[in-house]
């Protein structure tokens, strides 16, 4: 996904308006239709599991909203499920997300091993900026909560489950984290997909 | 995707310009399609896909059975260095197929500050600059758009220039270019074939011939090609293509709306403006028809604002009506509904007050100079009072931030005029003082000056551009004349509208001077922050040509300009006759009030004019 969260979410409001549906709008001077992204997605990364909050004015048939938005939508673009929540968005804990780090020149040896040695360590401080512009040491260590690494041709694929929000890990920090503490094992690119949303007790968020 | 790309998009400013895959681009089967168009426009994509003129014409060739049409912009500088450190040439966003490998490549060139991005575009192709460099039939590299009215400095670059409006001559442009790839022809047998299409200008037809004084002495056309080359006009705005089902770009663009042609043309006359006099005739959309097409628009797009677009929309002879239809079903629709160039006048204000709905934004009005008689002068049919009577209604209906344009230089202009610009915005405060509704909200008006650049086409394309000493000295005076602190004042950059002025009247050698510029660095000119004027200082230096002669320079009455090859109807003696007018302070009615008998009319049979 290259295009960002506003972008997207202006997207989707005209894909409801393509479709003739009609979104609750907040009250006020401004008012805005209420739909928001759980968990905003970062330029650059992918997603098979995004979850789109929304408040139409009239009841919709939500079993059959995939298949009415899926004209209007741009290419690469799918809705998958639509279901009346159930329970609320805080109770959304963790995203299991795959990270790809690639090596143009191959896996250096026994990069997995210590990879995996490094993730999983007493703490995993990175350099972020704040929301001041200033940077700051952050240890990354407790949002990340599981890590499988897996060698293949050129690449490791490491498994991992992160903390999702208050605060959440972006795990593309994961490479910056091998970047900053074992420079001989920065990746040469790396790839980001989310796979699922899950509650705190490992189900699936739904 | 393209394995090398994946890297680079992480690392650009907004990605989302360089994928594509936007709602309604149109994919079409390659086993299908035998002639395959990359429509390159040498802006970026917020500025490419914010131009009605791009979206009309990708939308016409894409109808084309076996046509496809595709798009490619001009990447932004850091992604210009990404590719080229990786060695990827410029591609189409439909397909991703390179650019080189189209049949006809075709740039939609608005403006002359583009010229260079056209040549990046070619050289990010792998394709050679120059049309000679090129000698098979593909790819075709066509150049159309309001610039091409005078196309002498890109002559040596492309292959054919298309004159006037797009939507009937590039079918047929494209059908016969289908016949030529299909038996063969070689590419001088398809050029000489394409010049007898009205509308097409094939530069290498031509041959230029100079005066020791560097004044064109003849124009020489060969093997049959026109003496001269008429534009293209749609006669019925009606029939004519409008793209209700059009691409709606997934990030923010710079026009990210529904845009609503409502007439094309314009009965003014203003004698600084080009679009004025080379988009003549006046052409209406019917009431009935605009009513449709906004609804078709919004409905397909998921927009929530439309503009109504024309040269002079309060000029549109059912305005009223039309904004009524369009207020009905917008309300219902949520939708915001703009009116941009609108004339300061009562009716014009009387309609902005009831259409704007919730916060007032900034009305912008274009009186253009100060003095009543510089008014005159150029022909802006606008007067104080009436100014005066819109800020009153503006004020007093609760607008606060006002913007006025003006232009500096423009002929005749004298110390006094540039001072009455000062003067215009201090009545202006007195107006709010009087008549604001709410004096707690602070008042901003801001006077904005840009630079006169002569123009071809236009009453005033004889005239020197003054120097640039003489405009900073103009903008000194006018900075220190403006003495409210209500008022802002915003000036446009010298540099670039001299430079515009050289290329708006350059001939065919300019091509080697474009060239050069390139080679140093100049590309995105339109850009304050890339363009940089010593490039293109020392390019002419090294062409041994001087800008002066081109942007300072009066031109006399019989001197052959290096677009006399091209008419767009207007004749030579109207501006002239235009020009003598404008010396005398005197005006000339709109084309419904009286007709002028510039020549437009030709086209229509004789009644141009009803509009």
């Amino acid at each position: 996904m290259y295009i960002s969260h506003l972008d997207l979410l202006r997207t989707f409001q005209r894909v409801f308006l393509r479709q003739g549906i009609v979104l609750r709008h907040s009250q006020g001077f401004h008012p805005h239709p209420i739909l928001s992204f759980a968990l905003p997605l970062s330029v650059g990364q992918e997603s098979v599991c995004e979850l789109l909050d929304l408040e139409t004015v009239e009841d919709l048939d939500c079993a059959a909203l995939p298949g009415r938005l899926a004209p209007s939508l741009p290419e690469g673009i799918r809705a998958l499920e639509c279901r009346a929540p159930a329970r609320p968005i805080r109770d959304l804990a963790e995203l299991l997300c795959r990270v790809e780090l690639v090596y143009d020149g191959g896996v250096p040896a026994g990069g997995a091993e210590e990879v995996g040695k490094l993730l999983t360590g007493e703490t995993l401080v990175v350099q972020k900026r704040t929301k001041r512009k200033a940077m700051a040491d952050i240890d990354i260590r407790p949002m990340l909560h599981s890590l499988e690494v897996e060698e293949e041709s050129g690449l490791l694929r490491l498994t991992v489950r992160v903390a999702a929000q208050n605060p959440g890990l972006n795990p593309a920090l994961l490479a910056a984290a091998i970047a900053a503490h074992r420079p001989e094992l920065t990746p040469d690119f790396t790839r980001v997909r989310r796979l699922e949303v899950l509650d705190g007790a490992g189900g699936v968020f739904w | 995707m393209d394995k090398r790309l994946e890297r680079i998009l992480p690392r650009v400013q907004k990605p989302a310009r360089y994928v594509g895959g936007e709602y309604n681009a149109v994919m079409k089967p390659k086993d299908e399609v035998d002639v395959r168009f990359a429509f390159c426009f040498p802006d970026t994509y917020e500025i490419g896909m914010s131009n009605l003129g791009f979206r009309i014409l990708y939308g016409v060739m894409n109808d084309m059975p076996g046509v496809w049409c595709e798009r490619a912009f001009t990447p932004w500088t850091d992604m210009e260095e990404e590719m080229r450190a990786a060695g990827i040439p410029l591609w189409c966003l439909e397909s991703g197929d390179p650019v080189g490998q189209f049949d006809i490549i075709g740039f939609s060139v608005g403006y002359e500050m583009a010229y260079t991005a056209m040549l990046n575009m070619l050289d990010l192709s792998g394709l050679p600059l120059r049309s000679e460099d090129r000698p098979d039939l593909t790819p075709l590299v066509i150049a159309g758009g309001t610039a091409m009215y005078n196309a002498e400095p890109v002559a040596d670059f492309i292959d054919l220039a298309l004159i006037g409006e797009g939507e009937d001559v590039l079918p047929e442009l494209i059908t016969l270019f289908r016949k030529a790839k299909q038996e063969g022809w070689d590419k001088s047998r398809f050029l000489r074939a394409a010049a007898e299409i009205q509308g097409v200008y094939v530069p290498s037809l031509y041959t230029i011939s100079y005066h020791e004084d560097g004044t064109i002495s003849a124009i020489t056309s060969l093997d049959g090609a026109p003496e001269r080359v008429y534009k293209r006009v749609v006669h019925d705005m009606d029939k004519s293509y409008y793209p209700a089902k059009t691409i709606v770009p997934s990030t923010e663009i710079v026009h990210d709306r529904v845009t609503l042609e409502v007439f094309r043309g314009c009965i003014r006359g203003c004698r600084f403006c080009q679009a004025g006099y080379v988009y003549r005739p006046v052409r209406c959309r019917s009431r009935e028809q605009l009513a449709r097409y906004a609804r078709e628009s919004v409905e397909d797009s998921g927009y929530q604002e439309i503009t109504l677009s024309s040269l002079s929309t309060s000029d549109y002879p059912e305005l009223v009506g039309l904004c009524s239809d369009l207020e009905l079903f917008c309300g219902e629709k949520h939708v915001n509904l703009s009116l941009p160039s609108l004339r300061a006048d009562n009716f014009s204000m009387e309609l902005m007050q009831r259409l704007q709905k919730g916060r007032k934004a900034g009305l912008t009005f274009a009186p253009e100079a100060g003095t009543q008689r510089l008014r005159d002068a150029i022909n802006k049919n606008v007067t104080e009072e009436e100014l005066m009577e819109s800020l009153r209604t503006a004020f007093s209906g609760g607008w606060s931030a006002v913007k006025l344009y003006f232009m500096l230089g423009l002929p005749t202009e004298t110390d006094e005029d540039v001072a009455a610009i000062a003067e215009l915005a201090n009545r202006a405060v007195h107006v709010w003082r009087e008549y604001a509704s709410n004096k707690n909200r602070p008042l901003r008006i801001t006077v904005s000056t840009s630079w006169f650049v002569p123009k071809p086409f236009t009453a005033f394309q004889w005239e020197p551009q003054i120097s640039i000493e003489e405009y900073e000295r103009r903008v000194k005076l006018l900075r220190s004349s403006i003495t409210a602190k209500a008022v802002t004042y915003n000036w446009h950059d010298g540099d670039t509208s001299f430079l515009e002025a050289v290329l708006a009247r350059g001939d065919r050698r300019v091509g080697r001077v474009l060239e050069k510029a390139y080679r140093k660095g100049a590309r995105l000119d339109a850009w304050t922050d890339c363009f940089d004027l010593g490039r293109w200082t020392e390019a002419f230096a090294e062409c041994g040509l001087d800008p002066a002669f081109y942007a300072n320079r009066e031109r006399g009455r019989d001197e052959i300009m290096p677009w006399s090859v091209i008419s767009c109807y207007v004749s030579d003696s109207y501006l002239w006759r235009q020009r003598e007018l404008a010396y005398q302070s005197e005006t000339t009615p709109d084309c419904r009030t009286q007709c002028g008998g510039c020549g437009a009319n030709i086209v229509e049979g004789g009644e141009c004019c009803r509009g």
